[in-house]
């Protein structure tokens, strides 16, 4: 559905040079929910700019919806949805008028575009607001209102530059059930770009994460964390100069690492939490050492950009 | 065929909220109409204007308006770009010269329907009624406004997202293209730097065109002179217009 090669942009600002995008490879396959993830200015929205036709390549080439971003532009846009950042109504029209004339860009006649709209405005839970003006809906509503305005074509590959940021946690409910059932009843491809690390984890079965530029990591979320990332242990002794034992034994555990002692409190890493702490507790009653509490956590996906970038996502957003 | 479709979609999108409030359009000729009744008298009463007032007057009038209606094109462009709504356009496959024409067009229908009403106004004060001329001078008024509309179209975008500079440039710039293009009185009256100045603007000479035309001269040298600054400034504003979007947006 997306083939990317070599996809640059550098943007000319007050005279020096800035390379949002250097060097992007990405394959996407039909039906897939891929997550793109980045901290601000990493270069998401550059890419699904380029990705839609909206921004051309510095250099590069993309293949999207099985033509070629910059020589077939026309094949591309017909075949592709795009729900941008920012409302895509316009404030002075009526929300149904706009829906009009969303399908007629895409070649509907005008009696097939005004069925079209009432259909998406049904599909979105917006029916009998066709007259309302933008500026009317709440926030949740204007959010349907593009998706509304981004399915117009019944697009096979939707693009979706951060859906539910701004909205209220039952309007980003609501919106990621629509996405859902998108995908449910088309088998949609859904791209999407996000900075809500929780919502790249639960919704996404691919993520991509990029930072300055370039794809640092591109799995499912499980397996970056699993990979990059690890779960955390701690267990507290009964005694605190059980430590240095039981460091030792820790460091047998499959994939520990990051092993430290405070006091009674033993930290440590390891690969599969849910595996290693029986087994690390199993270890330290045969060795004879007596464990007060035990936890574990699991990633996030910040701990993986944290492992990749030694940087938080959200540093950059401050 | 699907550039003249995409064009009519445009219009009728960018026309709609006019046609579903036709009043709209008289408040947005409230300055014209007031120059019309409030000023005009004026120079009814003095000798300032070579030739019967009206008759000078008006074609100014219809000047002031095709300053400012093109301009109101940027405008509404400045706001889609700066909501989601053109970027949303663009992803679909409609033809990106269209969406500049169809919001031109509706400017202009606006402006005709504009000018007609101010014609059809000043006719009972006094203005005498030459039908080539007036209909060749709207032809001509309508050309130079798809020029102002696709310089207004490139300042916009230049400013967005956020927009400062295209206030703060038409603000600077229509006044002093308006006074000194002797819409309100004759620059000949004026010192010799303004009538200078005057002769460097490009505005003038389409309102002097304008003048002949209304008075049914249609062989006088401002009628040449008005007609190569409009066709100049359209050329221009079209050929920029078209040179930005296709560096994308």
């Amino acid at each position: 559905m997306i083939h990317a090669r070599g996809l640059t942009k550098t943007y000319t600002l007050k005279k020096t040079s800035v390379d949002a995008v250097r060097g992007v490879d990405l394959d996407v396959e039909a039906g897939q929910l891929v997550a793109f993830l980045g901290p601000n200015g990493a270069g998401k929205s550059t890419c699904l700019r380029m990705l839609t036709g909206l921004l051309p390549p510095t250099s590069g080439t993309a293949r999207v919806a099985g033509h070629d971003v910059t020589t077939e532009a026309a094949a591309v846009r017909a075949r592709i949805g795009y729900i941008g950042q920012k409302g895509g109504a316009g404030e002075a029209f009526r929300i149904g008028d706009e829906l009009v004339t969303q399908g007629r860009c895409y070649g509907l006649t005008r009696r097939d575009a005004r069925s079209r709209a009432e259909e998406l405005l049904t599909v979105v839970g917006l029916d009998g607001l066709f007259a309302r003006k933008p500026s009317t809906l709440s926030g949740g509503q204007r959010r349907r209102l593009d998706i509304a305005l981004g399915l117009m074509n019944r697009p096979p590959l939707l693009f979706l530059d951060e859906p539910s940021t701004g909205l209220d946690p039952a309007s980003r409910a609501d919106i990621w059930a629509h996405i859902l059932r998108l995908r449910a009843d088309h088998g949609t491809t859904l791209f999407l770009t996000t900075h809500y690390l929780e919502e790249a984890d639960t919704m996404a079965e691919r993520v991509v994460v990029i930072d300055q530029g370039r794809i640092i990591a591109d799995g499912t979320a499980r397996a970056l964390k699993a990979d990059l990332a690890g779960d955390r242990l701690t267990v507290t002794l009964h005694d605190p100069a059980d430590a240095p034992r039981a460091a030792e034994l820790a460091a047998g555990l499959p994939g520990a690492a990051e092993i430290a002692a405070d006091g009674p409190r033993l930290t440590l890493r390891v690969a599969a939490a849910d595996r290693a702490l029986p087994e690390f507790l199993r270890a330290l009653d045969a060795a004879g050492l007596k464990a007060e509490a035990a936890e574990s956590t699991r990633p996030t996906l910040d701990d993986v950009f944290l492992a990749l970038t030694g940087r938080t996502i959200e540093d950059e957003d401050a | 065929m699907t550039f003249l479709r995409d064009t009519a979609t445009i219009f009728s999108r960018e026309f709609a909220p006019v046609w579903r409030d036709p009043l709209s359009l008289v408040f947005t000729m409230a300055q014209p109409l007031l120059f019309l009744y409030l000023f005009g008298p004026l120079l009814e009463q003095g000798t300032q204007t070579p030739g019967p007032a009206w008759q000078w007057f008006v074609p100014g009038i219809l000047i002031m308006m095709c300053l400012s209606g093109p301009l109101m094109a940027g405008y509404f462009l400045l706001l889609d770009l700066i909501g989601g709504s053109m970027e949303r356009l663009l992803v679909t496959p409609v033809s990106r010269t269209a969406l500049l024409v169809g919001r031109t067009l509706k400017e202009f229908v606006v402006l005709l329907a504009q000018a007609v009403l101010i014609i059809g106004l000043a006719v009972p004060l006094g203005l005498d009624l030459h039908v080539p001329g007036v209909l060749t001078g709207l032809t001509l008024l309508v050309v130079f406004g798809i020029g102002l509309g696709g310089l207004s179209f490139v300042l916009a975008i230049v400013s967005a997202p956020g927009g400062e500079l295209f206030y703060g440039v038409t603000q600077v710039v229509m006044f002093p293209l308006l006074l000194l293009s002797g819409v309100l009185l004759p620059v000949e009256n004026g010192p010799g730097w303004l009538q200078t100045a005057a002769a460097l603007n490009p505005v003038t000479y389409v309102v002097e065109a304008e003048r002949a035309l209304f008075a049914g001269r249609f062989l006088d040298a401002p009628v040449v002179g008005g007609a190569a600054a409009a066709v100049v400034t359209a050329l221009l504003g079209l050929h920029l217009a078209r040179r930005r979007m296709a560096r994308g947006l």
